[in-house]
């Protein structure tokens, strides 16, 4: 005997029952309560398509809610709630929405949404509370998800008789084989109505299988057929809520197969009759399911309601059970075959059940006719066969209609797949056209959709399958219709005057079964969602502590603050010891590129928007880069280190994106070019050195005579070769020093005892953005925001004359260099601070004119100081604007400059 | 997910794969303004086969040319570009 729980109580089960069949052991008929009515509901199915009897399973981070009872097979400890009632599952108070019924009706949440607000505001709070299912788990769940990538010649989804036998003769001719089953035992129909031999023939078969090479995978549900015959698999390794034994609770398989077989047989149909949904209406096969494979029979009288053959097997093996069988209302109109031993009524079709909360006491049938009833306590229902055609569907199949079985069977697909079995070969059945207008006739019973949500929708001009779906809601559950959807189209096919076939479809999407999120995200999940990278100069910047920025990938250090020094007092310091003295600064993680052949210089004037060939050896000088439409996307430096041989710079956030276009430009548009462009970004560590003590830092470093500005020479420092680049991104006399990334240390470690001799300090972005903002200098991302084009940022003097680089054509559009376009601006503040992203206007109530883009302050003067873009701004310098932040309550009154606020000579870059 | 087969590398899967553009959307570098604009703004968006650029990034960087039928997904062709590439 297993123990589990039940809202509180213990209960035993036998081993292999799923918790369905155990709460049916234990005399449970009512387990949870319905989406929107509340209405007490039972178990209905035996299998993954089970509508009403959703649990919660598990505790903890464990928790998983929405459990199918009918999917979870129950282990020792198993503890299970039901859902959507309050208190209690017997006494809910939700259940008063089923009084409120006509006014939940189809359509109820678009009259709502479309209504006025203040209705919708009334409505919500009480259909938050009430509608829904269970609650996600608060804690983190604590088990692993892993995935696996597999390929195999043929997948064979199903292990039915017809799958089984697929699998073994794919495998005995020698093919890769994965043969995968949703149950944890295979057999599937056999299970349910095997002989005594077919118990040994399932076994027989998979030992072959499997020595034939062959992979089986139960309790996995092909969950999504994708392109190129690509199936995931969805893997249970651990039951819903149940601790895993090897830590791994679920797998999410990725099957690229050669050959897809689907043999997924088919589901059962209800009927739509009044009062269908009660605890006691199940359905037939799932009825015989309880009863030859648990061993536990759901009812003492039971009446049957069928439209085909099938459900006789039903009552015959309740009849062996030990149960009466009161009468089987068979729709057809006259007896098929010989006589069963059955009270069989023929032209009979339900038409209404009574019964308590708990339970079913009676059914109403109209017989010939007439009205006649039965005492009962279960009722089980055929309504025909649904093939299972979800997977081919999905794989983009198209369907046919075979009227005999009154079913959509598969037809032709696009992708490697073929369907056997009872998906393909439905049993027939008669086709029964639900009684007019019964009370209560669920047609989606885990949404609550009725046959007469259907009428009112068609009646309220919903004509479309697609439009009636989205109106009542009907197949949008988590089943997504597997019970629902062939009444419903019935119904409508019948309002239309047309055969189903024509009424239409929806679309069949994945997973074909609900799937975990954490098995989604793997192992991608908490640190790994997305990868860091490290500077190589990571554990120097670590051990001082710094308040790291991320950066992209990146994380940099934003500031080194001293003591109980804030980001903002840490960052002015440092900023202050470079304008004053000197500073250095980690900026390895530039977009770095190595550019080299006969054409290299060619090849650099396409992707940058200036001249390069005309530099002279050993000089660099600023650049930037346009997108095809004529916009600046990135700008940096690009240095001409040999005749034949350049580095390009530009910025840490746009690195990857440079690295495509670069690559795109030479593989893609430039082919020809004898050049090679290489991504140096990891391969050299930078070391920023800047400030009026900078160069004779350098000259210590490097023992002698530093560059002139925009320079470039080749060093030791340490005894490590390095790069120097006299380059300025602070207003201050610069050097970028670069050296390969493995042998950083050293060198930093050099340059930082220099600058320590020399008084000065590290600084970080903080600092280096204040240094930036005062000089002008542009950020991409914040002034470079995909909108401006070089006139726009004053940058069009430096463009190359000649053309030919990429954007040239989309730059002369007239309408890029006309007036009235948003301009680069500084902006000085006459009162209060400028707040950054703040918007630019003239005064209340006028519309904004441009936004602030950086906001700093003087470094040695004080005074809030910002850079900003400004409709026709370059005109308009000494006028006085509002820079307002209405969300924040933040405005200053500001006075429109040109976008130099130190040293606009440029004199403290020359010696 | 689709799969594609490099011909560098064999078949991959897709999630291997980033795509750049259709090779109709290319601005070649002396397109004349209009003919820039049209390329970038009004493709041609077939219903049927395209040609597609894509790269091998997460394999052996290499872009490519993929014929891809837009309603099928079926894989008609797939060409290597680059200087190897060349004739």
């Amino acid at each position: 005997m297993i123990n589990f729980s039940f809202d509180g109580k213990t209960y035993q089960a036998q081993k292999g029952d799923t918790l369905a069949a155990a709460l049916l052991r234990n005399g449970i008929g009512l387990v949870g309560r319905s989406f929107k009515y509340h209405r007490p509901r039972g178990i209905m199915t035996a299998g993954v398509e089970e509508p009403n009897a959703l649990v919660t399973v598990g505790d903890g981070g464990r928790t998983e809610p929405n459990t199918r009872a009918t999917d979870v097979f129950v282990y020792e400890g198993l503890v299970a709630k039901s859902q959507n009632r309050w208190p209690n599952l017997s006494f809910d108070i939700g259940a008063v929405f089923g009084l409120a019924a006509p006014v939940l009706s189809a359509g109820f949440y678009y009259k709502t949404f479309f209504g006025s607000a203040k209705r919708w505001m009334f409505y919500e709070y009480f259909i938050r509370k009430a509608a829904g299912l269970g609650n996600a788990p608060t804690k983190t769940d604590p088990d692993h998800f892993s995935q696996r990538a597999a390929f195999c010649d043929v997948l064979v989804v199903g292990a039915g008789p017809a799958g089984l036998s697929a699998a073994l003769e794919a495998a005995e001719a020698g093919k890769r084989v994965i043969l995968v089953e949703q149950d944890n035992i295979l057999g599937a129909s056999l299970i349910r109505d095997g002989q005594d031999r077919d118990g040994a023939w399932v076994e027989a078969t998979q030992a072959r299988i499997r020595a034939a090479g062959g992979r089986i995978l139960s309790r996995t549900t092909a969950s999504g057929y994708w392109e190129h015959d690509l199936v995931t698999l969805t893997q249970r390794v651990a039951e819903p809520g149940q601790i895993p034994m090897h830590g791994v609770a679920q797998r999410l398989w990725h099957v690229r197969a050669g050959q897809v077989i689907l043999a997924t047989g088919s589901i059962e149909r209800p009927m739509a009759f009044g009062h269908n949904d009660r605890p006691g209406v199940m359905l037939s096969q799932a009825v015989r399911t309880y009863v030859r494979r648990f061993g536990v029979v759901p009812g003492k009288r039971v009446v049957i309601a069928t439209n085909n053959d099938d459900a006789y097997k039903t009552a015959y093996a309740l009849k062996a059970a030990g149960a009466e069988v009161v009468a089987v209302l068979d729709a057809r109109p006259a007896p098929a075959g010989t006589d069963s031993g059955l009270p069989v009524y023929n032209n009979a079709v339900p038409l209404s059940t009574k019964g308590a909360r708990h339970c079913l006491k009676s059914v109403t049938a109209l017989v010939h006719g007439l009205t006649e009833s039965w005492d009962a306590d279960l009722i089980a229902v055929s309504g025909g066969f649904t093939p299972v055609v979800h997977l081919h569907m999905q794989a983009g199949g198209t369907l046919d209609w075979n009227d005999a079985a009154q079913a959509f069977v598969p037809a032709a697909s696009r992708q490697n797949v073929t369907t056997i079995g009872g998906a393909a070969n439905p049993d027939p059945v008669f086709n029964v056209v639900p009684v007019s207008k019964p009370k209560k006739s669920f047609i989606d019973f885990q949404n609550d959709v009725t046959l007469s949500d259907v009428d009112l929708a068609w009646a309220e001009g919903y004509r479309s399958v697609e439009h009636l779906k989205r109106y009542t809601t009907l197949g949008m559950a988590t089943d997504q219709g597997k019970l629902s959807n062939m009444a419903a189209l019935g119904r409508l096919a019948e309002k239309q005057g047309v055969a189903i076939p024509e009424a239409g479809l929806t679309t069949f999407r994945p997973p074909y079964t609900p799937v975990t999120m954490g098995l989604l995200a793997g192992a991608g999940a908490k640190d790994a969602g997305a990868h860091v990278r490290r500077l190589a100069l990571y554990d120097v910047h670590a051990a001082k502590n710094p308040i790291w920025q991320p950066l992209g990938y990146w994380f940099r250090p934003r500031a080194y603050p001293v003591g109980s020094e804030t980001l903002a007092q840490a960052a002015m310091r440092e900023a202050k010891a470079v304008r004053s003295n000197v500073g250095m600064t980690d900026v390895s993680t530039l977009a770095k590129f190595e550019v080299s052949g006969p054409d290299a210089s060619a090849f650099l004037e396409i992707i940058c928007a200036t001249t390069v060939g005309k530099l002279a050896v050993g000089r660099g000088r600023y650049t930037f880069m346009l997108r095809e439409d004529g916009f600046v996307f990135d700008d940096g430096t690009v240095w001409r280190l040999d005749e034949n041989r350049y580095l390009l710079t530009s910025s840490t956030g746009g690195a990857d994106r440079m690295a495509t276009h670069i690559s795109y430009v030479r593989q893609y548009l430039c082919p020809h070019l004898r050049v090679s462009a290489v991504n140096v970004q990891e391969h050299y560590a930078g070391i920023a050195v800047a400030g009026p003590q900078a160069k004779a830092a350098l000259a210590a470093l490097i023992g002698e005579e530093p560059s002139r500005h925009m320079s470039t020479v080749t060093a030791m420092i340490a005894g490590v070769p390095v790069i120097v680049l006299a380059a300025s991104y602070s207003g201050e006399r610069a050097f970028e020093i670069y050296v390969e990334a493995s042998q950083a240390g050293p060198v930093w470690a050099a340059c930082e005892a220099e600058v320590a001799k020399q008084g000065g300090a590290l600084y970080g972005l903080e600092a280096m953005e204040f240094l930036r903002i005062e000089k002008g200098h542009l950020v991409v991302g914040g002034e470079v925001d995909g909108r401006m084009t070089p006139h726009d940022l004053a940058l069009d003097k430096m463009l190359n004359k000649a053309g030919g680089y990429v954007g040239a054509s989309g730059l002369s559009r007239p309408a890029l260099s006309e007036a009235g376009r948003r301009q680069l601006v500084g902006l000085e503040a006459i009162e209060g601070d400028i707040p950054e992203g703040a918007m630019l206007v003239t005064g209340e109530g006028v519309s904004p004119q441009g936004h602030v883009s950086a906001a700093a302050f003087r470094i040695m003067d004080g005074g809030s100081i910002a850079l900003g873009q400004l409709t026709d701004g370059f005109a308009r310098h000494g006028e006085e604007l509002i820079a307002t932040s209405p969300t924040r309550g933040q405005m200053a009154r500001v006075r429109v400059v040109a976008p130099h606020f130190y040293d606009t000579a440029g004199e403290r870059y020359r010696d | 997910m689709m799969q594609f087969t490099c011909p560098h590398c064999g078949p991959r899967d897709q999630a291997e794969f980033i795509y750049e553009r259709t090779a109709d959307a290319v601005v070649s570098l002396d397109a004349a303004p209009e003919e820039a604009m049209k390329s970038l703004f009004t493709r041609n968006n077939p219903r049927g086969v395209d040609e597609e650029i894509w790269r091998h990034t997460y394999g052996c960087r290499a872009w490519m040319v993929i014929a891809r039928n837009r309603v099928t997904n079926e894989i008609s062709a797939t060409r290597a570009v680059g200087p190897e590439a060349l004739p």
